[in-house]
């Protein structure tokens, strides 16, 4: 399984795109590089792009809100950007509600977060 | 079925061709009170007695078998066009059943004329009641696809201000509606680049546990899109039951009236801009 | 569940042996909801309910098998989808149905997660035997 999803550094953020439709396997890697990227880098901010994603299942939402989790211990704040509406009906549906996730419409509007989030202290989720 | 016994009908129904069809449509003509035009209702009578005919050539008495595949569309245009215009079942199905009385005049005293008069009938009550279907069918179709356009009429989701869409819901909120009201709104925010939402509910006559758990729904939806919601509209009587039923929020703000929410919403678009002011400097 | 008639045409099988097959029974499910006209939606909702029993037969069952469907009721069409392994089995269906059960690593969210997201479904379990999930969802 040599297959991973790329993480992106820009600035002191990492940015990750997931474009295709992801086996469990590649979720699990994906969660690892990132925080050991988060380490590597001292990233200040991770945004985790959603928006070319069909589904999300009870195992990607977990991968989301764990990551969430772990960067922030490191020091990092997730915001992940542009959820499906179809997505985020059924995830309401499936009962998962990634509380202590932050989220934004889009790439930008996350980005603008964590631009203000560096400035005044985080908000808590 | 033995076709020895359908001969003599098959007979009659030939040779007075013109005189039963006009008697039949007289019949049918008369329960419907003149309310579908003789032509058209001639022409519609003579296309289903020649299937018939043909039918009963070929297929004798069993009304469902493939013979018959030909009477059975075209009772299902009439069926469908009875059902379209407004008729009853009843003046639906009469126009089979009448050709049962017309035929009952014809009916001589042999045993083997009621034999055979009986098969017919037994056939047209086949056929009867399944214009009765297709005409169910049909009103059925009629009727979810009314209830579609009103669902999508019912729910616009407009622009209160750069950045806010508002929904005004009117009416009860069913989880049916909810998923229509949700994937609306969603959208809406994404198309609109809106992170702020305000469900407006003065036109819900009433709020109950059922109700909350679907403008929650909404609620926790569009949050994990990056969104925030305030729910507007909330009398006082619909406070009362809220409090009286228990029913949590939790942390979304809800707000007595529509000004209210949409002054919360600027407030908070407005903190935002400031700190990403704070941001640049 | 009734049993509605299936078109034969549409079915499909797919093997569920590693986790790139779960993969593939979420597109197959998907092109079939599309075939049958569901809403975005509901199409999402079911090849969700698909993912979460998918990764339950590879990872309880052991592996197994998804079929898929179009069917078809009076006026209404449909996608129904069944997963089929012969693993260990659930001992307590009832239990395992409730938010929160969960056997192995997960967040219990799989079986009653899925069951919320389709419009019919069916689990049958025999401890030592096997366990099928059937589910269907109607285009609107």
């Amino acid at each position: 399984m040599s297959d991973r999803v790329p993480v992106l550094k820009i600035g002191d953020i990492l940015l990750v795109s997931i474009q295709i439709d992801l086996e469990d396997q590649m979720v699990l890697d994906l969660q690892d590089d990132l925080s050991q990227q988060i380490v590597a880098t001292s990233a200040r901010g991770v945004v985790i792009d959603i928006s070319a994603l069909e589904i999300v299942d009870s195992f990607v939402g977990r991968m989301l809100a764990t990551t969430a989790a772990i960067s922030r211990v490191l020091g990092a704040e997730t915001v992940v950007v542009g959820m499906r509406p179809a997505v985020a009906m059924t995830l309401v549906e499936l009962g998962l509600s990634l509380g202590g996730v932050r989220t934004a419409l889009n790439l930008e509007l996350g980005l603008g977060y964590l631009r203000r989030a560096q400035v005044s202290p985080p908000a808590s989720p | 079925m033995d076709s020895g016994d359908s001969k003599r009908l098959l007979e009659l129904l030939t040779a007075r061709r013109a005189e039963l069809i006009a008697q039949w449509e007289q019949a049918v003509g008369a329960s419907l009170h003149g309310r579908l035009s003789t032509v058209e209702l001639g022409r519609e009578l003579s296309e289903l007695y020649d299937a018939v005919v043909d039918a009963l050539a070929t297929g004798g008495f069993a009304g469902r078998s493939s013979e018959y595949a030909v009477v059975r569309s075209l009772l299902v245009e009439l069926s469908r066009n009875r059902a379209r215009q407004g008729f009853t079942p009843t003046e639906t199905a009469v126009s089979v059943f009448a050709l049962k009385e017309v035929l009952e005049s014809l009916l001589g005293g042999s045993v083997e004329d009621i034999h055979v008069y009986l098969q017919f009938s037994r056939l047209l009550d086949d056929l009867g009641l399944f214009t009765v279907e297709e005409y169910a069918r049909t009103r059925e179709e009629i009727i979810s696809a009314q209830s579609q356009q009103l669902l999508e009429l019912s729910t616009p989701v407009v622009k209160l201000w750069d950045g806010v869409v508002g929904v005004p819901l009117v009416g009860t909120l069913d989880s049916a509606r909810t998923q229509v009201v949700m994937e609306k709104l969603l959208q809406a925010l994404l198309d609109s680049n809106s992170a702020h939402a305000i469900i407006d509910i003065t036109g819900v006559p009433a709020v109950d546990t059922q109700v909350a758990q679907h403008l929650l729904k909404t609620v926790v939806a569009a949050r994990m899109m990056g969104a925030e919601c305030v729910i507007s509209g909330i009398r006082p009587q619909i406070a009362q039951t809220i409090v009286g039923l228990g029913i949590e929020f939790g942390d979304i703000p809800t707000k007595a009236t529509l000004a209210d929410a949409l002054r919360h919403a600027l407030v908070e678009i407005d903190k935002a801009s400031a700190t990403r002011a704070a941001g640049l400097l | 569940m009734r049993n509605y008639p299936a078109d034969e045409a549409s079915r499909e099988e797919v093997a569920i042996q590693a986790s790139g097959d779960v993969v593939k029974a979420r597109q197959t499910v998907r092109l079939l909801a599309q075939q049958a006209g569901l809403s975005l939606v509901n199409q999402t909702k079911l090849v969700t309910a698909a993912s979460e029993l998918g990764r339950n037969t590879l990872i309880y069952g052991g592996g197994g098998t998804a079929q898929a469907a179009i069917v078809r009721d009076v006026a209404r069409v449909g996608v129904w989808v069944r997963f089929a392994d012969t693993g260990p089995g659930i001992p307590d269906t009832e239990l395992a149905l409730t938010d929160g059960w969960t056997s192995g690593s997960g967040m219990g969210l799989g079986l009653s997660g899925a069951r919320r997201l389709v419009d019919e479904f069916e689990l049958d379990s025999t401890p030592g035997v096997g366990t099928t999930v059937t589910v269907l969802k109607w285009a609107r």
